[in-house]
C-alpha cells in the first residue's frame, strides 16, 4: 500500500513548481464601472425588492460552450438578487445595457500597467467572461485588457506580468441553502470597478509567491485611487507541478497565507499524482469505473442507526451505493492535511446538492453497522481490491451525484484534473468548478470599442509616483533607514509623507520616520484624536525639532497638544507646555546650582560623582536639553571644581 | 462587420482575413499573437481587432504594426448542438414555431461575428434543450430575417399565411412566432384583425436580452409561448413575454391590448388597461403552468384558419404636440393618404388651428380617427369644445384603443371599405377584443410603484 508524502518532503525544484498570480484590488473611484451608481457597499442589506432569476450556458463565438458554464447549468440554481435603489440601478439588474466604462478607472489601470512596465493596448476592447454562479446578473462579468507584459522584482528573480485588466467586480453573496442551490446576493458590489494584475507562472517556490503578490499589491496601491480594507484585494493562485494541472486557486485575502496555499497545493498534486501510479499498479481501467452503475441501497438502511441517513429517508430520500474497482484503501488516503482523497469525492457529489457522501475506507462509523456494510457490499459485489461511496438525499441529485463521483474517480486514473478551487482558512483548499477555457470570453457587443490616444498615455506616464521596491532600496540607502522601519511607512502607506517631511523640515530620517510609524499611532491608543493632525501640523514640530527647539522626547507630548488643540501656534503650544529647549546659559545655571548643592562630594570622588550630577540636572530640565551638551557642560564643571 | 478604409487595405496587402491567426509586433516592440476578429460595426477603420489566446480581444492601431506574419493554421468556426436527437412525445402537444428575425434562438456567427438567427427545430432545442419536456416541436419556419423596426405591412401578411398554413395541419395545437420586440405589438395587432377562425393559439415571443447571454429572457419567454400554444384553449393573437423582472411568471397578452413600456427592462410589454390572458408559471423551465387570468377569450374555431382581408398602406398616424403645424396634415392629404390616426391629447384634442386642415381631409373622403396620447383611457370628444368642433368636423373617436392598434386597424377596414360611415362603424365596434366594455378600477396600477399611496 502506498504512503502519502507530507509538506516536509517537498524539493520544489524536483516537483517543477509552477506559480502565476491573479492580483485584484477595488478601485476608489466616482462612480462603478459601467453605470452612475456609487461603488460603496451598504451597511445593512434589505430583504427587498428581491428578484429571482436563472443563468443558462451559451455557445462562445468559436462554437464551444464553456465546461464551467455546462457543468454549472447542470445544477440548476436560482439565484435572488436584492436590489435597492440606494445602491444598484437597472444596469446591475441587468435590465438596462450598461454604460461606457469609467475613464478614471481606465486611468488608473493604464497608470498601474506603466509602473509595471508594461505597454498599453491601442484600443481596449469590453469582454463577456462566462460566470453562471449566480455571482454576476448578466452571466458574465464584463472585463478589459489594458494593458501587456512588464515585470516585478521578487530575491528570487524576476516575475513577468502578462496582463492588466480592468473588471467589474461581481455582486456579494448573502447567503445560500438548499445546498447552495439557493444563493442570495446583494447588488451593492456589482460593477465596483477592479484591477487584475497577472503573472506568468515564472513563481518557483512559495516564498517568492509572497513576495511577488506584496510588490504587486504595492504598485497598484502607489498609483492609487484604490480602496482599501477587508475585501478589497483578493488575490488568485495558479498552481501547478510538473506531471500535475494547473489548479486556479480563488479568493487567498491575506498575503501570509499564500506560501502554505502554494505548499499545500503543491503537496495535494504530488500525492494525487502517487495516487495514479497505484492506481495503475493495481490494473484499474476506466471503462471498470465507467461500467458500475449506482445501485439504489435505500432498502438496506431501513431502520439505521445512522442520524444522517435516517433524516434523508424520513423526508422521502434514498440511498445510493456506487462501487469504485480497485479503489480499496485510497479513498482514505491523505493528499493534505485534512484533505482525503473520499473528501475531493465529497465535494463534486455536494454541487450537485447532497450533503455528502460515505466512503468504505470509513465504514463501518457514523452510525452505518457491520451488517448494513457487508449487505452493500454483497448487492455492489465489492471485492477484495474495491471501495464503495454511498449517498443519500432526493432521488434525482443522488444520481446526479453518482455521476459527479464517477466522473472525479475516472479523473484520478489521469492524476490531476485542472479545477478552479476556493481557498480556506488553514491554506488548504476545496473543490469549486472545473477550469473554464478561452471559450468563456466574448466581445461585449452592447459597448463600443475605447480607442487609448499616445497622449493620453503620456500624460498619465508623467504623473507616476516612483515603483515601490525602488523607493525601498532609496529609503534603505539614501535615508539610511533600517528594514523595519521601511516596511512599516509601506504598511502605513506613508511613505510619500515621509519623503516630503525629511525635505522640508530638515529633521533626522529616522526621527520623521518613527513619528509617522510609532509616535502617532501610540497617541492614537493613548486616546488622542490624531485625526486632527495634518501633515503641516508634523511638518512644524519636526521642523522645530531639526532647529533645536524641541527635544526629539517632547516631539510626542507636543503633537499630542496639538491634535487636542489643532488651532493652537506650535511654537507657542511648546513654549507653554515647557517643551522649549533649554538655552546654553540655563543649562549653566542649573548646572552650577546642582554642582554647588554637591561640591563637598565632587571634591572628594572628582569624577566618579559624575552620574548624580548629570540625573539631577536632567529632572530639572526634562528633557528640554540635549543630553549631550549637557554632560559637556556639567563635565566641565567638575573638572574646574576638582581642579581647585 | 468587415473591416473598412485604412485596415481593410492593411489586411489585402498582408493577404490575410479575418479568421487568420497572426503574430503582431507593434513599434514599440509589444507582441501580439492571436486570431484576427471582425470589426464591429461601432469601431473605427484604424485598428485591427486581435484575439488573444487568453480570450481578450484587444485592438492594434494599423499604422504602429511593424511586422505582421501568419501563424498556424486557420481555425474554421462549428456550431455544435448541445445535445444530439430530439426526443419525441406523443402525450404533448405538438407546435409549430417560426422566426422572423428576433434574437430568441440566434448564435453568434463567427464569419460574420454577427448575432445570426439559427433556425431548425435541433439547433432551437440545442439552445433550449428543456423544449421537449413541454411540446413536441412539429413545424419549424423560418420565415424572414428583418430586424423588428424594418417590420412591413406586408410582412404582417406573409407571416400570417405561414401561421395559417401551419394551423391547417390539424396536428398542431398551436403556433409560435418569434419576433423582435421593438414592433411585435404592431405584428399582434395586424395578426389579430387578419386572421379569421383560429383553431389554436398564435403566441408572439420574444426576448428583451438576446439569446447569446446567459441571463437572456429567451428561453423562458420561448417555452412559456410554446406551453400556452400547446394547451390550444385560445383562439386569439397573444404577445407572451416576461411578467416582472424576475424569471418566475410570463404573461399573456392580448395582441390588440398589449404595448412595449420600457425600452430594455424583460417586463417591458404590458397589457394596457387590459388583464393579460394569462400567466405562465416558468419557475421549473421543464414543467411550466398556466394559470388563466380571464374567462372571455375567444375559443378556437373548427377548421382552417383564413386571412380575412388585407392592409390598406396609405395610413398615418399623427402623434399632436403643441405648437405643431396642420400643414403635416396637408401633406397626406395631397400624398392621397386614405386615413390618419390622429394620437391626440387628453380625451381626444388637437389644437383648433388643425380644425381647418382636417375639415379638407375629410371632405377628401380621408378617414380621421382620434385616439389619446394618454394611452390610458377612453376617447371622449363631447366634453370640451375643442372636442365637438372636431367630431362636427368628422373625426371618428378611436374609443379605448391603443393608438397603434387604431393605426393597424384603420388599414384593415380601408382595405375592406371606402364609406367613411361604414369606416366609422366598425372603427367604433369591437372586432377581435380592441375595444373593451368599460374601463374599471384596478387596470391603472404601476406594477412596482411604491408611492401611489397611503
Amino acid at each position: 500500500m502506498v504512503e502519502p508524502l507530507t509538506a516536509d518532503e517537498l524539493d520544489w525544484d524536483e516537483l517543477g513548481l509552477k506559480v502565476g498570480l491573479e492580483i485584484h484590488r477595488q478601485l476608489d473611484t466616482p462612480r462603478k464601472l459601467f453605470c452612475r451608481c456609487e461603488p460603496e457597499l451598504v451597511e445593512e442589506v434589505p430583504e427587498e425588492p428581491r428578484v429571482r432569476r436563472k443563468l443558462r450556458p451559451v455557445q462562445s463565438e468559436m462554437g464551444e460552450f464553456d465546461p464551467a458554464a455546462l457543468e454549472e447549468f447542470k445544477r440548476d440554481r436560482t439565484f435572488h438578487y436584492l436590489s435597492d435603489g440606494s445602491f444598484s440601478c437597472l444596469v446591475e439588474l441587468d435590465e438596462e445595457p450598461p454604460h461606457e466604462p469609467c475613464e478614471e478607472a481606465l486611468d488608473i489601470a493604464i497608470k498601474v500597467t506603466l509602473l509595471l512596465g508594461g505597454e498599453v493596448v491601442d484600443e481596449v476592447h469590453v469582454m463577456r467572461k462566462m460566470v453562471i454562479d449566480g455571482s454576476n446578473t448578466t452571466g458574465f462579468q464584463r472585463t478589459m485588457l489594458v494593458g501587456i507584459g512588464g515585470e516585478v522584482p521578487t530575491s528570487e528573480g524576476t516575475v513577468r506580468i502578462s496582463t492588466i485588466c480592468l473588471e467589474e467586480d461581481a455582486a456579494r453573496k448573502v447567503k445560500g441553502w438548499d445546498q447552495e442551490l439557493q444563493v442570495e446576493y446583494c447588488l451593492d458590489r456589482l460593477g465596483i470597478p477592479l484591477i487584475e494584475v497577472s503573472t506568468e507562472p515564472d513563481i518557483r517556490t512559495p516564498e517568492q509567491a509572497r513576495e511577488a503578490a506584496e510588490n504587486i499589491g504595492e504598485a497598484i496601491k502607489a498609483v492609487g485611487g484604490v480602496k482599501s480594507g477587508i475585501g478589497t484585494v483578493r488575490q488568485d493562485v495558479n498552481i501547478s507541478i510538473e506531471g500535475g494541472a494547473v489548479q486556479e486557486i480563488k479568493g487567498v485575502q491575506d498575503l501570509n497565507l499564500i506560501p502554505k496555499v502554494v505548499r499545500f497545493e503543491a503537496l495535494r498534486q504530488a500525492n494525487l499524482l502517487r495516487l495514479r501510479d497505484e492506481l495503475r499498479e493495481r490494473g484499474v481501467k476506466e471503462t471498470d469505473v465507467v461500467e458500475c452503475r449506482p445501485v439504489d441501497v435505500t432498502e438496506v438502511f431501513e431502520g439505521t442507526e445512522s442520524e444522517v441517513i435516517r433524516r434523508e429517508l424520513e423526508r422521502g430520500g434514498v440511498v445510493y451505493a456506487l462501487k469504485l474497482p480497485g479503489f480499496d484503501g485510497l479513498l482514505g488516503f491523505e493528499l493534505c492535511p485534512g484533505r482525503r482523497f473520499g473528501t475531493e469525492l465529497a465535494d463534486y457529489a455536494k454541487r450537485r446538492g447532497v450533503s455528502g457522501l460515505f466512503h468504505s475506507d470509513e465504514l463501518p462509523g457514523y452510525g452505518i453497522s457491520e451488517r448494513e456494510v457487508e449487505e452493500v457490499e454483497r448487492r455492489l459485489k465489492v471485492g477484495d481490491e474495491d471501495a464503495f461511496v454511498l449517498i443519500a438525499g432526493p432521488e434525482d441529485r443522488v444520481k446526479s451525484a453518482m455521476e459527479a463521483v464517477k466522473d472525479r474517480a475516472v479523473m484520478a486514473l489521469d492524476g490531476v484534473p485542472a479545477e478552479t478551487r476556493r481557498a480556506l482558512k488553514d491554506g488548504t483548499t476545496e473543490y469549486m468548478r472545473p477550469r473554464p477555457g478561452a471559450a468563456r470570453m466574448y466581445p461585449e457587443t452592447d459597448i463600443p470599442p475605447v480607442v487609448i490616444s499616445r497622449k493620453r498615455v503620456e500624460r498619465l506616464r508623467r504623473e507616476l509616483p516612483e515603483r515601490p521596491w525602488e523607493r525601498r532600496e532609496k529609503l534603505l540607502k539614501e535615508y539610511g533607514l533600517n528594514e523595519e522601519l521601511v516596511e512599516q511607512l509601506f504598511e502605513h502607506g506613508r511613505v510619500e509623507e515621509f519623503e516630503r517631511l525629511v525635505e522640508r523640515t530638515g529633521a533626522d530620517p529616522k526621527v520623521v520616520a518613527t513619528t509617522l510609524v510609532n509616535v502617532l499611532p501610540r497617541l492614537k491608543k493613548d486616546g488622542y484624536p490624531v485625526e486632527e493632525l495634518k501633515e503641516s501640523h508634523l511638518e512644524e514640530v519636526l521642523r522645530l525639532h531639526a532647529e533645536g527647539k524641541i527635544a526629539k522626547s517632547a516631539i510626542e507630548e507636543l503633537l499630542g497638544a496639538l491634535a487636542a488643540d489643532p488651532d493652537a501656534d506650535a511654537e507657542e503650544l511648546a513654549e507653554e507646555l515647557g517643551l522649549i529647549m533649554a538655552s546654553r546659559e540655563e543649562i549653566e545655571r542649573v548646572v552650577r546650582k546642582v554642582v554647588e548643592r554637591h561640591r563637598d562630594e565632587i571634591e572628594e570622588r572628582g569624577m566618579r560623582a559624575m552620574g548624580k550630577v548629570m540625573g539631577e540636572v536632567m529632572e530639572v530640565l526634562r528633557g528640554r536639553a540635549d543630553g549631550k551638551l549637557v554632560s559637556e557642560i556639567v563635565r566641565e564643571h567638575i573638572k574646574r571644581i576638582a581642579g581647585e | 462587420m468587415e473591416y473598412k478604409g485604412e485596415a481593410r487595405r492593411f489586411l489585402e496587402e498582408h493577404g490575410v482575413e479575418v479568421g487568420d491567426r497572426v503574430r503582431i509586433v507593434r513599434d514599440d516592440g509589444v507582441e501580439i499573437e492571436g486570431i484576427i476578429m471582425p470589426r464591429s460595426e461601432l469601431g473605427d477603420d484604424r485598428h485591427l481587432v486581435i484575439k488573444m489566446d487568453n480570450g481578450y480581444n484587444v485592438g492594434v492601431r494599423v499604422d504602429r504594426i511593424e511586422r505582421l506574419e501568419p501563424v498556424g493554421e486557420r481555425r474554421e468556426p462549428e456550431f455544435r448542438p448541445l445535445e444530439g436527437e430530439i426526443p419525441e412525445d406523443p402525450s404533448l402537444p405538438n407546435v409549430a414555431v417560426m422566426s422572423t428575425g428576433g434574437t430568441i434562438a440566434c448564435r453568434v456567427d463567427y464569419e460574420t461575428g454577427a448575432v445570426k438567427p439559427a433556425f431548425t427545430a435541433e439547433e432551437l432545442v440545442s439552445a433550449v434543450p428543456e423544449l421537449p419536456d413541454v411540446v413536441n416541436i412539429a413545424d419549424v419556419r423560418a420565415v424572414m430575417d428583418l430586424l423588428s423596426e424594418n417590420m412591413e405591412p406586408k410582412h404582417w401578411v406573409k407571416i400570417a399565411e405561414e401561421v395559417a398554413d401551419a394551423l391547417s395541419d390539424p396536428d398542431v395545437d398551436g403556433v409560435v412566432v418569434a419576433h423582435g420586440t421593438d414592433t411585435m405589438a404592431f405584428t399582434a395587432a395586424a395578426l389579430s384583425f387578419l386572421l379569421d377562425g383560429l383553431p389554436g393559439p398564435v403566441v408572439l415571443v420574444g426576448a428583451q436580452r438576446s439569446s447569446d447571454r446567459p441571463s437572456s429572457d429567451a428561453a423562458s419567454n420561448l417555452i412559456a409561448a410554446c406551453k400556452f400554444a400547446g394547451e390550444g384553449k385560445v383562439g386569439e393573437v397573444t404577445v407572451c413575454m416576461h411578467g416582472w423582472t424576475a424569471d418566475e411568471v410570463c404573461l399573456v397578452h392580448r395582441g390588440v391590448r398589449v404595448r412595449k413600456m420600457h425600452t430594455s427592462r424583460r417586463d417591458a410589454f404590458r397589457s394596457i388597461e387590459s388583464l393579460p390572458i394569462a400567466k405562465v408559471d416558468v419557475r421549473d423551465l421543464r414543467n411550466p403552468s398556466v394559470e388563466y387570468l380571464r374567462e372571455d377569450y375567444r375559443e378556437p374555431e373548427d377548421g382552417e384558419p383564413e386571412l380575412s382581408g388585407g392592409f390598406e398602406e396609405r395610413v398615418a398616424l399623427v402623434k399632436f404636440a403643441p405648437g405643431m403645424d396642420p400643414e403635416v396634415l396637408d401633406f397626406y392629404v395631397d400624398k392621397g393618404y386614405r386615413g390618419i390616426v390622429l394620437e391626440g391629447t387628453g380625451l381626444g384634442h388637437v389644437s383648433e388651428r388643425w380644425l381647418d386642415s382636417i375639415e379638407r381631409a375629410v371632405d377628401e373622403g380621408v378617414a380621421v380617427v382620434m385616439t389619446s396620447q394618454c394611452l390610458y383611457g377612453r376617447v371622449n370628444m363631447n366634453v370640451y369644445r375643442t372636442g365637438r368642433l372636431l367630431r362636427a368636423a368628422g373625426v371618428i373617436p378611436g374609443e379605448d384603443m391603443l393608438p397603434e392598434v387604431a393605426y393597424v386597424k384603420l388599414m384593415y377596414v380601408l382595405n375592406e371599405t371606402d364609406d367613411l360611415e361604414e369606416v366609422e362603424r366598425m372603427m367604433r365596434t369591437n372586432l377581435v377584443g380592441e375595444i373593451e366594455r368599460g374601463r374599471t378600477i384596478g387596470g391603472f396600477e404601476p406594477a412596482d410603484g411604491p408611492h401611489h399611496r397611503l
